[in-house]
């Protein structure tokens, strides 16, 4: 497969020699969970800023696409944008679609995280801001996000450490992730106790180095917020 | 009542403001000349940190008419519950400061961000001018030697005393004290007011100070007004006020905050 021949006399053997492979496996899943969780964190804040404006119409739809967009299965929406945008015309690379449908969903769970944070942000900020004139997007981009960042850290990585287990998921939409490269592997080998395993320790690996750089984070992060000079 | 000013910056023409049943003002009058030092005193609740927050356009009022230097604070066909566009908000804004009673300094920046904030993005000053105008207004509170710190490392004192220069770094005409130190400590209300003493030299700033400081309100103000229930009972020269109150409201208070 790909040029790659495998050795299945002992698992250790077997391990090794799929090994390359499942490499490339991982830098698609990485690549899925990093631009699906960018799109989570712009769009994630894009809704909960709308949800905060004062036009009812505005905030009301928001709120009602967050709610469609958490309460939907993440296959069915995977599914939705490959399938059946075409038909309107809208062709995706698998890939893109599969990023996509990753960071609508957890956009919706984001915005949440968001809003609990904005929430929060001490009224005599908001006053402050408002008496020396900044205007709304200044307020939200230099006193409001700097501050939220601390609070909202750990609800964040929480989240892209669900979003990274939940990349298999593509692998229904011919997106060649880690965990679909593992299962092609096993149909053709009929072995698949090594790779499901290999697979299985590496997203164990990944989330503990995530967990861990998170935690690191969280200690480094000022209280207070991101620190402007 | 007395004192109708000649060259009013600030008035306020009948104006109600209610939270809900609660009628805070009632059917206020109220005129600033500019310049004036005006100390509001009263029980709490009686509607004088309302008259600041509104000015403020922290809070919108009902009924009546507010203006600024000539400027309404409605519009005519204004909307909201402010009864103006943002544009026309932030115009009466650039004219007004104010000091809190909780500092309400960005935590997140240091002294000198806190003040340059505003005139970097509001004034659009270029940032070399703005940290020169900051440095010198922190010198002027006496605090220059702080400007790398962040609010977290300062004292009550020095945090107000910072968010005073802050205040000031927007070169407001009217400046408004809420209470400037009810959140502090005893031993640092006096580097606060003294600092506030100071701009009670300056001629052109109009200051409108909420106090529960007696002797300070007596010392800097050219009037005292004295509010119970949303209305202004009595008001005058802080000499007239403070030794010779007319009504029996104004005596009964007076009593018991100077003990």
């Amino acid at each position: 497969m790909y040029g790659f021949e495998w050795d299945t006399t002992t698992p250790l053997t077997y391990a090794t020699s799929i090994l390359p492979i499942v490499m490339i496996g991982l830098t698609v899943t990485l690549q899925a969970a990093a631009a699906g969780f960018a799109i989570a964190l712009t769009l994630g804040l894009v809704f909960a800023l709308m949800r905060r404006n004062r036009i009812r119409a505005v905030s009301w739809t928001t709120a009602l696409v967050v709610e469609f967009l958490r309460d939907t299965p993440l296959l069915v929406q995977l599914f939705f944008l490959y399938y059946v945008l075409p038909d309107y015309g809208i062709t995706l690379p698998a890939f893109l679609t599969g990023a996509i449908a990753l960071g609508l969903q957890y956009s919706a769970y984001t915005s949440e995280v968001y809003r609990g944070g904005i929430e929060a942000v001490a009224r005599g900020q908001w006053e402050a801001a408002t008496a020396l004139n900044l205007t709304r997007f200044q307020t939200y981009r230099d006193i409001v996000v700097p501050q939220i960042v601390p609070r909202i850290l750990p609800a964040m990585g929480n989240y892209l450490v669900a979003m990274i287990k939940e990349t298999p998921v593509l692998s229904v939409v011919t997106v060649l992730e880690m965990m679909g490269l593992a299962n092609m592997i096993g149909e053709r080998t009929f072995e698949y106790l090594v790779p499901l395993t290999l697979v299985g320790l590496i997203f164990l690996l990944l989330t503990l180095i995530c967990s861990a750089g998170l935690h690191r984070l969280q200690k480094i992060m000022p209280k207070a917020g991101i620190p402007l000079r | 009542m007395t004192a109708i000013a000649k060259d009013p910056i600030i008035e306020f023409a009948g104006v109600t403001k209610r939270f809900g049943a609660l009628t805070v003002l009632d059917d206020f009058n109220f005129q600033v000349e500019r310049g004036e030092k005006v100390t509001l005193i009263g029980p709490s609740g009686s509607g004088k940190s309302t008259v600041l927050r509104i000015l403020m356009t922290l809070e919108p009022f009902q009924e009546g008419r507010l203006t600024l230097a000539g400027m309404s604070y409605h519009e005519a066909n204004g909307s909201g519950p402010f009864r103006a566009s943002d544009r026309h908000l932030r115009q009466i804004r650039s004219h007004v400061g104010m000091v809190f009673q909780s500092f309400n300094l960005f935590p997140h920046m240091s002294v000198l961000r806190n003040v340059v904030e505003a005139p970097l993005r509001v004034l659009g000053l270029p940032r070399g001018e703005a940290e020169c105008r900051a440095v010198d207004l922190l010198a002027m509170v006496g605090l220059a030697d702080k400007k790398d710190h962040f609010p977290s490392q300062l004292s009550g004192g020095q945090q107000q005393r910072v968010a005073i220069a802050r205040a000031l770094a927007m070169r407001p005409r009217v400046l408004l004290f809420d209470e400037p130190t009810s959140a502090l400590d005893p031993q640092l209300v006096g580097e606060v007011l003294s600092v506030i003493r100071g701009l009670a030299s300056e001629h052109d700033l109009t200051m409108l100070l909420v106090t529960h400081e007696m002797r300070f309100a007596r010392e800097v103000s050219d009037r005292v007004c004295f509010f119970d229930k949303g209305r202004i009972c009595e008001q005058g020269e802080p000499e007239r006020i403070f030794s010779a109150p007319e009504q029996a409201r104004t005596r009964e208070f007076l009593a018991s905050v100077l003990g």
